[in-house]
């Protein structure tokens, strides 16, 4: 497949896609930070994951919309400010389902994912209603479009890079947070030994609707970058649940360095095989590799070694 | 100090604590032996309210802690060393004993902490999982102690441990409950380890006490014989 090409043809293409990849490694790594914190530590299914990112979609395109009517002298810098509204949105819908949901499940982990199937239904169903079922895209500011050109073959689009930086510093924020702050500490505490951690003083219910939250922002916050590359429509978030997923388990399940990882591996080799073969068959290569290799080595790629 | 009144405790429909008494002076330490499922564990789970109370009032300084949340007790002026020692596993010796800290205004372990278990400063990067039991043991005291309690709960605390240690455990404990004017509470099943580092010995069967006598009027064959099996 390769002898159609010459040197210089597959050097940019290698290039191109694995720039590519690198944007769809940012936006799968922003999901999977999320669903890492809930499924990977708090061991929460959460099938309504897409659902919040998609959440987090609909108010970047709400608060694009609010900009461009009402304070078109700021749209260039519409889509900072519309994070910062994903996060607190996602944030809020995730604390509430949390408190009607979630905390009666800490002890059944299976029903949560028939609670959260559910919750994912009804909330795409919802914002159906609320925003009709075609996909909506957001205009985005001039200075975000466009592209570098590196090279005669290679060029660099703008977007692309906005969306990396954003991923670089939430994974920042996300790793210094639970490593460093009192309330991470807590939250690790707490998903470690949850009936322990109330025992030395830790008020276990209000750490574990903070935790979820954030897990659910951080999805939010995905939404919000993903606007920039894709459309939105209610179902939208149902294409990246699986990979999400994936991720997740192929990292290993309590491993921010392992999250990282593994969506770097999944989203460079879909992407670079995608330019050779169908984007089905690139697909089904890497899920048949992930499988081999969770046989293997069922607990992920990294794994923290400690007696238990 | 603390004061249990007719306390019942009980896995739906089996009672293992019923009508327990007890009351414990400040400074003193109480050891309460019992063969195994004769309701010690239950006991200290249900004081720091991992399992709910079903009646009866736990009194703290004459403040109630029956249906409080186990945090809530914290606050109140409990800690707990659980069986098993339960430490975090996965996160660093310090972080361990910051956790403890939740509870109080400090985010800094004070330096005390550390004097009295100067091991775990040493170790204070490693992962609590990583270190040994008697270690470990140590760890699970320090957290305890970092709230600041007025009693220390401590079930088991010589499970698993070389005799050495244990000894050595039992003067750390009477030094601790000294210099920071601490009353505890001891569950045990080694008598030696009991005569020890107690004021008093207590001897639970059925969730119920049936000996109570302090230190030094102990017959101790008397005592064995409500161990042996």
């Amino acid at each position: 497949m390769f002898a159609d090409y010459t040197w210089a043809e597959l050097g940019s293409i290698f290039a191109m896609q694995g720039f590519s990849g690198l944007i769809l490694f940012s936006v799968l790594l922003l999901m999977a930070l999320g669903l890492a914190i809930i499924f990977g530590q708090m061991g929460v299914i959460n099938m309504a994951h897409g659902e919040f990112m998609i959440l987090g979609a609909y108010i970047t395109y709400l608060t694009s919309n609010l900009f461009s009517t009402y304070l078109p002298e700021l749209f260039d810098a519409y889509f900072f400010i519309a994070i910062i509204f994903a996060f607190i949105g996602t944030f809020l819908l995730g604390a509430l389902v949390e408190w009607t949901l979630i905390r009666h499940l800490y002890k059944r982990p299976l029903d949560t994912l028939l609670a959260t199937w559910g919750l994912s239904l009804i909330l795409q169903q919802l914002y159906r209603t609320i925003f009709g079922p075609r996909e909506v895209g957001v205009t985005l500011p001039d200075w975000m479009m466009g592209s570098f050109q590196v090279s005669e073959m290679i060029e660099v689009p703008v977007n692309g890079m906005i969306v990396m930086v954003i991923t670089l510093f939430i994974t920042l924020g996300v790793f210094l947070f639970l490593q460093k702050s009192r309330k991470g500490k807590q939250s690790r505490a707490v998903v470690q030994n949850r009936a322990m951690a109330g025992a030395v003083g830790i008020d276990t219910a209000r750490v574990d609707r903070f935790t979820f939250a954030l897990g659910c922002g951080i999805a939010g916050i995905a939404g919000a970058t993903f606007t920039m590359i894709g459309s939105t429509g209610p179902t939208s978030g149902q294409l990246y649940i699986v990979d999400t997923f994936l991720v997740v388990v192929f990292g290993g399940a309590a491993s921010l360095l392992g999250t990282i990882a593994s969506a770097f591996s999944i989203s460079q080799a879909q992407s670079i095989m995608e330019f050779f073969l169908s984007g089905s068959m690139a697909k089904v290569l890497t899920l048949l590799t992930v499988i081999v290799i969770l046989m293997l080595r069922p607990q992920g790629l990294f794994s923290l070694k400690v007696r238990r | 100090m603390l004061d249990i009144q007719d306390l019942h405790v009980a896995y739906g429909e089996s009672e293992v604590i019923n009508g327990l008494n007890l009351s414990l002076k400040k400074n003193e330490i109480i050891a309460i032996l019992g063969r195994n499922g004769m309701g010690k564990t239950t006991l200290m789970k249900s004081l720091i309210g991992m399992i709910p109370s079903k009646s009866g009032s736990v009194k703290l300084e004459g403040k109630e802690l029956f249906g409080m949340q186990s945090h809530e007790r914290v606050k109140a002026g409990l800690g707990y060393v659980p069986q098993g020692r339960m430490i975090f596993s996965t996160m660093t010796v310090q972080e361990n004993i910051e956790t403890g800290l939740t509870s109080t205004k400090e985010t800094e372990v004070p330096e005390d902490l550390y004097n009295i278990f100067p091991v775990l400063r040493e170790m204070r990067k490693r992962r609590g999982g990583n270190l040994s039991g008697g270690q470990q043991q140590q760890l699970a005291i320090a957290r305890a102690l970092a709230s600041n309690p007025d009693v220390l709960l401590l079930d088991e605390p010589t499970e698993g441990i070389q005799p050495s240690i244990i000894k050595e455990m039992a003067h750390t404990l009477k030094e601790i409950r000294d210099s920071r004017g601490l009353s505890i509470i001891v569950s045990e099943q080694v008598l030696s380890f009991a005569l020890d580092v107690a004021d008093r010995i207590i001897v639970i069967e059925k969730g119920k006490i049936i000996h109570d006598q302090p230190r030094n009027e102990v017959d101790e064959e008397k005592v064995s014989s409500f161990l042996s099996v």
